[in-house]
């Protein structure tokens, strides 16, 4: 799925892996398509709710292979529509139940109000995160996840916990379209360095922050809701 | 009397408004909130009625191209001009054009209708015609999901009463046809399309990643729209109209506005064989000539911000107004990046979308070789990351567009020059160009 810029994400971790000098290969998973053998890295997208029920065919079909990859530490980052999809289920407003394949300990319900916007969180890990988030769903965190990040500006996961996206172990789900990772190369720089040390043992960071970034971050959080 | 009274109102607060520098819509709301049938009433005494046109992408200059048609023909219109395309914009037209007696001089209203706003306008009035023209993916913010988008465009089907004209190619919009076919036969629904050669030209959103493009219907034979736009060339364009081809050179810029100029054509053509409502009494009646309406469409000149030219120091500058994936991807196939200085001006106001992700769906490789000179705009710094990451190169980002302005034009002294850029960025620019260069009343 994608919508939103989400591709940008796949752009992004193409970019800095090869500024951290590693030579990345890209496949694209498309519904009914193989997994290929070697996986060090996974980053998926949101879509229309339409459309989403295909993908979670499909999804169902591989969540053994997708539990494994996460058991095994395989870095993943799961955007809106399927990290909806890799918690326990989606009911959609009308009532009507997607199951997901509980990667993440989450559960979403659709809402009647959608929260949309620039958004900032506050992180342990990664700093300070800011995108755009665009989603009806209202997703609240089990024991088995730890949020993303607290937010500062914005909604996250809903309206009333005060926190954004979830994480366990090394797979992370958020709602940050926006497109998350070309500004936040912190988060970029996590699911490389995990995906270099699980297949090499080591990660050694090359790439520095630019200019560009820095400054496409600060205009990002002075804007408006 | 009341019709009096609130033209009256409407034009002291229009005066009032004007001194003060304020808002065109200001008269609009007053006359809306004291008199809320004005809007219905005056519209209602037009022998043609009303044709409203919405959609997503390409009204203003689908407007234009009608309202000129028509006029060639010898009719009347009133339409909502200054962009302004709420129905408090329409009232507040209103209202200026006018007379005191609440009466327009005119014989048709030919309006642009934003997909929410419609909601209030078909309240009031039913239109006798409707044109929807597509559903792309700008502007998810306001209204979350396309499907959503789809729903409001219904709607208005729904209150249509006598004509309705839809894309073929926009599945969405497709469906609204078939629906309202289904639901009524006092409805005449007509499609415009294109070739199945040019389909690969205009990408959906469907099919924007798939990298191919969907076959109409299923690959089921479809019956001719009533027009087919069946052949592109350099300002030129050809549309198949029951049978026979039309050849005609074209001011209007950009693909999408070709294809839109099948849709104009298409209304105009239900509106004239249609001619004024029973019982009306018009000051026109025409024949429908098809072979007159495109020669009328030649002389259309693009809307403001639509792939306008203007003059600058000699040279040729283009303004090509981008709001989502689509447009932004059809912009840099629509005119040639060699021999052009570029400028990319992205702004994150209300109006423009504050939701900037759809910059990284689109794909700009096609400006590596000759760059971009300037990034401007509030969201400047996520355009140059977004062409950082495309590895093309840029000569300087800044923020403030009176001044990436300025230093552009000095730094691309002698050369053509174009400019990508959201809708307000555009109306400031326009703006900041209006005193070094002849600059178009907006439309």
């Amino acid at each position: 799925m994608n919508i939103y810029g989400d591709r940008g994400n796949v752009l992004a971790i193409e970019r800095r892996a090869t500024a951290h000098g590693f030579v990345p290969r890209i496949v694209e998973v498309n519904p009914g398509d193989p997994l290929p053998e070697t996986i060090d890295l996974i980053v998926g997208g949101g879509g229309q709710d339409s459309g989403q029920g295909r993908v979670a065919a499909d999804l169902a079909l591989r969540a053994d292979q997708f539990r494994a990859l996460a058991d095994d530490g395989v870095p993943m980052l799961m955007i809106c529509g399927l990290y909806q999809l890799f918690g326990h289920r989606f009911v959609t407003h009308t009532g009507e139940e997607l199951a997901g394949i509980g990667v993440l300990d989450v559960e979403t319900r659709g809402g009647s109000e959608r929260m949309i916007g620039n958004i900032v969180l506050d992180t342990a890990e990664f700093g300070e995160i800011i995108g755009y988030e665009n989603h009806s769903g209202n997703t609240t965190l089990g024991p088995g996840s730890t949020p993303l990040g607290r937010v500062v500006q914005g909604a996250g996961n809903n309206p009333n916990d005060g926190v954004e996206g979830a994480r366990s172990s090394n797979v992370i789900g958020s709602y940050l379209h926006g497109s998350l990772l070309p500004k936040n190369p912190a988060l970029s720089d996590f699911l490389i360095g995990e995906a270099a040390r699980r297949r090499y043992g080591s990660f050694e960071p090359r790439a520095e922050l630019n200019e560009t970034v820095r400054r496409a971050r600060e205009s990002a959080k002075r804007r408006p809701r | 009397m009341r019709d009096v009274i609130s033209a009256l109102v409407g034009k002291s607060v229009r005066q009032v408004a004007r001194l003060r520098g304020g808002g065109s819509a200001l008269p609009g709301l007053v006359v809306e909130k004291m008199d809320p049938g004005f809007l219905g009433r005056v519209l209602g005494r037009l022998p043609y009625g009303v044709v409203a046109v919405s959609g997503t992408n390409g009204k203003t200059t689908t407007t234009k191209m009608i309202v000129e048609m028509l006029e060639a023909e010898g009719l009347r219109v009133f339409t909502n001009r200054t962009g302004s395309n709420f129905s408090r914009g329409v009232v507040a037209a209103a209202v200026a054009e006018g007379s005191l007696r609440g009466r327009l001089d005119a014989d048709i209203a030919v309006l642009e209708l934003d997909e929410a706003h419609a909601m209030f306008f078909i309240d009031r009035v039913p239109p006798r015609f409707t044109l929807l023209l597509n559903v792309l993916r700008d502007q998810l913010d306001r209204f979350g999901e396309i499907d959503t988008t789809a729903k409001l465009l219904q709607r208005i089907a729904d209150a249509t009463t006598e004509g309705l004209v839809v894309n073929r190619e926009d599945r969405l919009i497709r469906t609204i046809g078939d629906l309202t076919r289904e639901r009524t036969a006092a409805v005449d629904v007509r499609e415009f399309g294109l070739s199945a050669d040019l389909l690969a030209t205009f990408p959906s959103d469907d099919d924007f990643h798939a990298g191919s493009v969907s076959a109409v219907a299923g690959g089921v034979a479809v019956a001719d729209a009533d027009v087919t736009l069946i052949e592109l060339g350099d300002h030129e364009a050809v549309f198949r109209v029951e049978g026979s081809d039309y050849r005609t050179p074209l001011k209007l810029e950009g693909l999408y506005n070709t294809f839109n100029a099948a849709a104009a054509l298409a209304v105009v053509r239900q509106i004239l064989v249609a001619g004024p409502l029973p019982g009306r009494e018009a000051r026109v009646t025409v024949t429908p000539d098809t072979a007159e309406i495109v020669a009328a469409l030649a002389q259309v000149r693009p809307a403001f911000g639509r792939g306008e030219q203007l003059e600058l120091d000699g040279q040729p500058l283009e303004l090509v107004l981008v709001k989502n994936p689509a447009g932004f991807r059809l912009g840099l196939a629509s005119f040639a990046a060699d021999g052009v200085a570029a400028m990319i001006a992205i702004n994150d106001q209300y109006a423009d979308g504050r939701d900037m992700s759809w910059l990284w769906d689109v794909d700009f490789t096609s400006l590596q070789s000759g760059g971009v000179d300037t990034v401007s705009g509030t969201r400047a710094w996520d355009m140059a990351l977004r062409l950082e990451h495309d590895e093309v190169p840029v000569a300087a980002v800044e923020e403030n567009l009176g001044r990436a302005l300025a230093e552009f034009r000095a730094r691309t002294m002698g050369q053509p020059r174009r400019i990508y850029c959201t809708y307000t960025a555009m109306l400031e620019l326009r703006r900041a160009l209006a005193e070094v260069t002849d600059v178009e009343d907006i439309w």
